[in-house]
């Protein structure tokens, strides 16, 4: 399945939807997107996950690089996510991290 | 949210200057090429692609074969040019690759005479002994065939945040072994990855809850569970290879024991245990057996280092055979300059990467032989090991003996950093519970820190047990007279036969009340004399529960009966409650740990900081009829810390005139074995006075540890406020 990652920007949140496979081969797409939006002056980072269908190794490290690219103190929401990207996410202990919500727009 | 703090400075990209050689210099297969750069050996990302770096002494030339991920097939072969290789290394930058999408593995040429101990064989596909990860072990029992068996390329990069190795005192530890899979695997553990690092992370609360704070894991390096000839004598089915003492790969934790693993993700995941275990205040040990490969002798499995340089990583025989002081027929050749740097990578791996906190050494003795097997008084693989300044800080703990004769407790060359499985210790207490004739003295001294084994190197050398993973569990050491091993295939012929247990009366599990009582209090007695010896303490996991294996002292080859059910730990919660109250114990009282630096003098009437009593104060009774222990430890300082200990053996009771508690202070009673739960044992801090002063009354096959308390009036009220 093809990747993207496509950035929506309101008055403070940014909402990046992905979809497809996020893993060594997308991942440097991943990070560019999230290098223009950490450039930008937002409040709150949303990542749209309800159709990223797959998170590798190198998926996870994108969103660990999304977190430090983003200024302290600027949430990270991670919402819809399919149920095997959640369990990836909870065994590799990234949940601490971020919030995990149910839908995008919530 | 993020905890990383803003730097005083400006963070904006300081200028980089790329690499000059970060380019292909020619095509091999269709792939673009370059010479590699030689260090780190294995397979490593570097900008724009992969390097590949292998050493071999003895071999005339080398493939690197690429695999799509999954492919049974290769998709390239690529030969190393001569051009590539410095010395004996064969290094080469591959680009273009996608790092998730790639296995490997080489093939390497040399001569086959295994009268010169020579075993090269180009037509395999063989492991690169420095593999990160592993493909095709990612489900428990469907290991793709060892042979078969590739090396994925791994991102050794981790957000540790500030986690580094904890650095507890080894006088503090209390040491807790465990199984990973065998942890979790039981579906009453309750957690949602059972059988995993992750799992383990789950069961960090009763870790906590419990009071351990550290744990140490049997091998988590890549194994082949299904390596075990033996088969069920009553089913047929094949046996395992469950403990897994037997490794693939040195560099790569046990995908199978990943929940992610299929994702490739077992090194985050265990990671991740790692720093979350640190948050919990627990370090973790690993078991690493560094004496032997899965590769066995001439008639086991090609996997990797046998057709790498196999008389380089092995220690043969003259005639090319293999020398086998492993008992599994071979013997990793460690203290060969070259595998002695094998050794010392794959530990500072573990340490710098994976920020373990120290190693347990399967056999170690054998890390102490010659090439050809002579015990060496200097062994260089060891003196290496204690001074490495990326070690520095480990745990370095030697299960000091070996399948070949060589028992080196209280002698393993130590360089004073090594600490020792105290196997004296666990047949001390053993014997002595057991109430064996001439054994109080020999338990007076293990209690003491066993100085006549480690007077140089201080008790903090002493790892004390009473039981570990190779042997009974707890409840059968005090159930079974013998070991029931029939189910191992072996006839009964495997195991221990000296395990100085005893049944109390009845061969296994029993209805009798009375026989469970006694077991009861057998089980309080050994936890409670571990728990106040002077040394490392370790515990097996499950056995605060009450975990049977039946009888079996040998569980190596048996993965469902072997998981902890954690039904016992409510069905025994007297004794989870007990072990945890007694472990409670020992952090509340540093005189149990440490030495006072200077004891102080017997005079003025302050006793000394460790003395022997017995029926009468100030008389012990070393005769070999004696049963019975009595031990006052005291510390004076600020804050005065004294601990009475009377361990009855015997099979009646004993009345005790109990030296005056030094310092002002009073006897109050902490634990007594003979009373029924839950009253045998409280809270420490919360210890009642004793029913008449100066005595003790302790009952047959009983303890009783008593603290010194200011009885104040004032403490009196605020104790019942």
């Amino acid at each position: 399945m093809t990747f993207s990652a496509d950035p929506e920007f309101s008055s403070i949140t940014a909402t990046i939807r992905l979809s497809g496979e996020l893993d060594s081969g997308s991942a440097p797409q991943f990070e560019q997107v999230i290098n223009d939006v950490a450039g930008r002056d937002v409040s709150r980072l949303v990542l749209g996950m309800e159709e990223l269908a797959y998170l590798s190794s190198a998926g996870l490290r994108c969103l660990v690089f999304a977190q430090q690219k983003m200024p302290a103190g600027v949430p990270i929401i991670l919402t819809g996510l399919q149920p095997d990207v959640a369990e990836t996410i909870r065994l590799t202990g990234f949940d601490r991290r971020v919030q995990i919500q149910g839908r995008a727009d919530a | 949210m993020n905890s990383r703090t803003e730097p005083p400075y400006d963070t904006s990209p300081a200028p980089w200057l790329d690499r000059i050689d970060a380019y292909p210099t020619q095509h091999i297969c269709g792939f673009q090429v370059r010479p590699g750069r030689l260090f780190p050996f294995g397979a490593t990302e570097v900008p724009s692609g992969i390097n590949f770096s292998i050493y071999s002494n003895h071999a005339t030339s080398v493939v690197l074969v690429l695999f799509r991920r999954g492919e049974a097939e290769p998709m390239a072969e690529l030969p190393f040019p001569a051009s590539f290789r410095i010395g004996s290394v064969f290094a080469m930058t591959v680009f273009g690759l996608e790092l998730e999408e790639v296995e490997y593995g080489y093939r390497v040429a040399g001569p086959f005479q295994p009268g010169q101990g020579h075993r090269f064989e180009p037509a395999r596909i063989l492991l690169d002994p420095y593999a990160k990860m592993l493909s095709g072990g990612q489900t428990w029992g469907k290991l793709r065939s060892p042979g078969a068996v590739r090396g994925l390329v791994a991102y050794e990069d981790f957000d540790w945040e500030d986690d580094g190795p904890l650095q507890l005192p080894y006088e503090d530890l209390v040491i807790y072994e465990l199984h990973v899979r065998g942890f979790t695997r039981h579906e009453s553990s309750g957690v949602r990855a059972a059988g995993t690092f992750a799992g383990l992370t789950e069961k960090i609360p009763y870790l906590r809850q419990l009071g351990i704070n550290c744990v140490e894991l049997m091998p988590v390096f890549e194994f082949n569970e299904l390596d075990n000839v033996y088969t069920d004598p009553v089913s047929g089915l094949p046996l395992w290879n469950y403990w897994g003492y037997s490794p693939v790969s040195f560099f790569a934790p046990k995908a199978a024991y990943a929940a992610t693993g299929r994702q490739g993700m077992q090194i985050e995941e265990f990671k991740n245990m790692v720093k979350q275990l640190h948050q919990a205040g627990i370090e973790v040990i690993l078991d690493v057996v560094f004496n032997h490969t899965a590769e066995g002798n001439e008639k086991g499995p090609v996997i990797s280092f046998r057709g790498i340089d196999n008389k380089t990583f092995y220690m043969m025989a003259p005639d090319g055979s293999y020398l086998n002081f492993s008992g599994t027929g071979n013997t990793l050749n460690c203290n060969h300059p070259v595998v002695r740097g094998f050794v010392l990578d794959c530990l500072r791996h573990w340490a710098g990467e994976f920020h373990v906190d120290g190693f347990r050494f399967d056999l170690a003795s054998i890390l102490g032989r010659a090439p050809d097997g002579t015990p060496l008084s200097n062994p260089p693989l060891l003196e290496t090991l204690a001074h490495d300044p990326v070690l520095r800080n480990c745990k370095l703990i030697a299960e000091a003996w070996d399948a070949a004769g060589i028992y080196q407790v209280g002698s393993f060359p130590s360089y004073h950093r090594w600490s020792e499985w105290n196997g004296r210790y666990r047949d001390a207490i053993r014997r002595f519970i057991k109430g064996d004739d001439g054994t109080a003295a020999e338990m007076a001294t293990r209690l003491a820190g066993s100085a006549d084994l480690y007077e140089r190197r201080g008790a903090a050398a002493s790892v004390n047990f009473i039981t570990a993973h190779d042997g009974f569990t707890l409840r059968d050491l005090i159930s079974y007279n013998e070991k029931h091993n029939e189910a191992n295939g072996e006839q009964n012929q495997d195991g221990d036969n000296s395990n100085n247990s005893w049944n109390c009366g009845h061969e296994g599990e029993t209805d009798d009340p009375e026989i469970q009582a006694l077991r009861g209090r057998q089980a309080r007695n050994a936890l409670l004399l571990l728990l106040t010896s002077r040394g490392i303490p370790m515990l097996q996991a499950g056995d605060e529960a009450g975990r049977t294996q039946h009888g079996n002292n040998n569980g190596y080859c048996h993965d469902e009966p072997s998981w902890f059910d954690w039904s016992l730990v409510q069905s025994n919660e007297s004794l989870v409650r007990f072990t945890r109250l007694a472990i409670a114990f020992r952090r509340a009282h540093p005189v149990l740990c440490h030495v006072p630096q200077a004891e102080p003098p017997d005079a003025a009437g302050a006793p000394p900081g460790l003395s022997w009593h017995g029926q009468r104060a100030w008389v012990a009774d070393w005769s070999p009829q004696n049963h019975l222990l009595a031990a006052m430890f005291y510390a004076a300082g600020p804050v005065p810390d004294c601990v009475f200990i009377a361990a009855n053996a015997d099979w009646r009771d004993q009345a005790l005139e109990l030296p005056a508690a030094p310092g002002g202070l009073a006897w109050q009673l902490f634990a007594d074995t003979g009373l029924e739960p839950p009253a045998e044992i409280c809270e420490p801090g919360a210890e009642r006075p004793l029913a008449v002063p100066g005595q003790l009354n302790v009952k047959a096959r009983s303890t009783v540890i008593l603290t010194g308390r200011a009885v104040s009036p004032a403490t009196h009220r605020d104790e019942e406020s």
